[in-house]
């Protein structure tokens, strides 16, 4: 018999940590899937930040970095001018990306480092409880927002694709989701490719994954997934925000 | 090697390239900008990496990516950066990276201004950032020692992975003097434990360990190795302390002051030596103990309200009279106003430090 | 033919895998594996057509796929 699926090579075998129907069981799989299929496993180096996934080193048998909460692509640019050569890639959350790392992934971005970001979508920060993020919906409910987000008060949901694809450095952005099973061959698809990207030198490559944490939303994982088709894709569209992958040359 | 007239700033510089500097991030502040832009036109020449960051938060950060993969790396900036610096220094600590952070000191707190002064001792020697942590801090005097101890800062965090800081301030960064760069010889540290070198070993550069028995025995080999350092890198410079009747205790463009005071004093038949520390940390107590076990008295100057002199208290020996005289803001002592200060202290109407 | 193998320690009783296939041979049994979830079951091996959705969808890796 064929295998159709089996455990990826460079994905330990051990336990997530991670609740029950959580999105990032689900995307480290693909992740490491793709590091396989591409066969860098030796050349990988993976970068941490603070968030529910700070332990993915656990998890990949891969060199990786643990960074401070939001500092991850600058943590990933120092590796990757120290070491070129290297596959880099950082997952990060919401909280981490678009709120206190704003400025670190903006500057990487328009430096078109030549790095693979990952960043894992799920409005709410996990980690800590399930606190507001700034991609938590006008009138979702967190800890920090228990009437529900106010734009009066908190403002609006911060759409990162769309503010990335303004800087000219950026290479490739896509908005993907693993609601369903087709939906997470798209993600793998955009995943694959931004790490082709940084294979090929042709700079910042980003994959925004809309992702659930049904234990911070309140709800079953079944119910997660339609809330993601519902109430997120409306705010936050799926779609290729900038794709300069094929004209880029190999210069980074 | 001839001797060079260079700037302090640039001989940092251009001493971290010959000592085989990889990466360099930093991010403009006064007073030691002429650091970044010495080496953003030097390093492209020899193949090596400059980059502006966005902020001290993000170089600190990108410090810390590089020096997980093994290679010499360095950052610098001034007083409030620093502070900026400060939980990166903390995650670099615990992480048992090696890199040099340079603090060319200004004026605080707050914006404070861009004048020199050595208010950073405490955020220097006493952590500043969270969590059971020391930095080698070195505390150059001049041009030369600006070189020479970036050569000494890159070996000493190869040789204990830890972070080191040169703790200079404006004057040593913007003033010109002869120098003269050595040629360092470089020891090649063991890589088995970085990243980014294809070693298949899956290696971690981290700072977290949520199981508390794993952290507490993480920070007690992080203290092993403080007093293993404590032990092993004291530095200090004595300066006419064999007959003196009291000593001060001063570092960094300070004590270019003190000297000139000891040798005036001196010229009046006054017998007073000067105790130089070269390293904050490790502090070197023990000389202070001798040599206040013999004076009784000693006199601590800083261009701060007092930092130091707490620590020359902690070290002196039991019923030693500890005075203290500084000036900041920019302010800096004058030689004669020094001598006026050791004369007070030898007539008996000196203050001590409460 | 095809089948699945389950690891039954690793399932966490999301029922992601039970939506996704298209078969609708997956249910979440009685039985409780050591962490306290009752784990995922398949209701009829033979109906399965090896397409893997069940192992894409779940986020633990608990289920492999094999096919002819």
């Amino acid at each position: 018999m064929k295998t159709v699926y089996e455990r990826p090579k460079c994905l330990k075998d051990r336990h997530f940590h991670y609740c029950p129907g959580c999105g990032h069981g689900v995307i480290h799989k693909l992740i490491a899937e793709i590091i396989d299929e591409l066969g860098i496993q030796d050349r990988t180096v993976g970068v941490a930040p603070v968030g529910c996934a700070v332990f993915a080193y656990w998890y990949y048998d891969v060199d990786f970095s643990q960074a401070a909460h939001g500092r991850a692509p600058a943590v990933a640019t120092g590796i990757k001018r120290a070491k070129p050569d290297s596959i880099v890639f950082s997952y990060q959350g919401d909280g981490d990306l678009a709120a206190i790392g704003t400025a670190e992934i903006i500057h990487a971005a328009n430096r078109g480092e030549n790095i693979t970001v990952i960043f894992v979508n799920n409005a709410i920060y996990g980690m800590t409880g399930g606190q507001m993020a700034p991609t938590t919906l006008v009138g979702q409910k967190a800890s920090t927002a228990p009437y529900g987000r106010n734009p009066e008060n908190e403002g609006y949901p911060i759409k990162v694709c769309e503010l990335l694809s303004t800087l000219r450095g950026t290479t490739y952005l896509e908005r993907t989701a693993i609601t369903t099973p087709g939906s997470i061959i798209q993600t793998k698809k955009a995943i694959k490719k931004a790490f082709q990207n940084q294979l090929d030198g042709k700079g910042f490559s980003l994959v925004e994954v809309l992702s659930q944490c049904p234990t911070n939303w309140g709800m079953k994982p079944t119910d997660g997934t339609k809330f993601i088709k519902e109430q997120m894709m409306p705010v936050f569209p799926l779609g290729v925000y900038k794709d300069l992958s094929d004209e880029k040359g190999g210069s980074k | 090697m001839a001797k060079e007239f260079i700037k302090g700033n640039e001989a940092i510089g251009k001493a971290a390239i010959l000592a085989g500097l990889d990466c360099y991030f930093g991010y403009p502040i006064t007073p030691q900008s002429e650091l970044p832009e010495y080496l953003a036109a030097e390093m492209p020449k020899v193949g090596k990496t400059f980059l502006q960051a966005e902020s001290e938060v993000a170089a600190i950060n990108m410090v810390y990516g590089a020096a997980g993969t093994g290679i010499r790396v360095m950052t610098s900036s001034s007083s409030p950066g620093v502070s900026l610096k400060l939980e990166g220094i903390s995650y670099i600590a615990g992480a048992e990276l090696p890199c040099v952070v340079v603090n060319v000191q200004r004026g605080g707190p707050g914006l404070g201004n861009i004048a020199p002064e050595q208010g950073d001792y405490f955020q220097a020697t006493k952590g500043g950032g969270h969590g059971n942590y020391r930095l080698i801090v070195l505390a150059p005097d001049s041009g030369q020692e600006m070189a020479d101890f970036t050569m000494l800062a890159f070996d000493l965090a190869e040789k204990y992975r830890n972070p080191v800081m040169l703790l200079a301030d404006g004057y040593l960064g913007q003033m010109k003097e002869a120098v003269e760069f050595k040629k360092p010889e470089r020891k090649t540290p063991a890589n088995d434990w970085t990243i980014g070198n294809k070693l298949g070993k899956a290696n971690v550069i981290t700072s977290i360990d949520i199981e508390p028995e794993k952290l507490e025995k993480h920070n007690l080999n992080l203290l092993a190795k403080y007093n293993k350092i404590k032990e092993n890198e004291v530095r200090f410079e004595e300066f006419m302390t064999d007959d003196c009747e009291l000593f001060v205790v001063a570092y960094g463009i300070t004590s270019r002051v003190v000297r000139s005071a000891v040798e005036l004093a001196r010229e009046k038949g006054i017998k007073v030596g000067m105790l130089r520390p070269q390293t904050l940390f490790p502090f070197p107590k023990d000389i202070i103990n001798k040599l206040s076990e013999k004076t009784k008295k000693v006199l601590v100057c800083e261009l701060s309200t007092g930092q130091m002199v707490e620590d020359v208290q902690l070290s002196s020996a039991p019923g030693t009279d500890v005075y203290f005289y500084g000036r900041c803001g920019g302010m800096v002592p004058t030689d004669i106003e020094l001598v006026e200060q050791i004369e007070k202290i030898l007539e008996g109407k000196g203050e001590i430090f409460k | 033919m095809a089948k699945i193998k389950i690891a039954e320690e690793f399932c966490k009783e999301c029922g992601l895998c039970v939506e996704a296939c298209p078969k609708k041979i997956l249910e979440i049994s009685n039985r409780l594996n050591t962490k306290g979830y009752k784990v995922v079951q398949i209701t009829d091996m033979d109906s399965c057509i090896g397409c893997g959705a069940c192992a894409k969808v779940c986020p633990d890796i608990v289920i492999s796929v094999y096919k002819d």
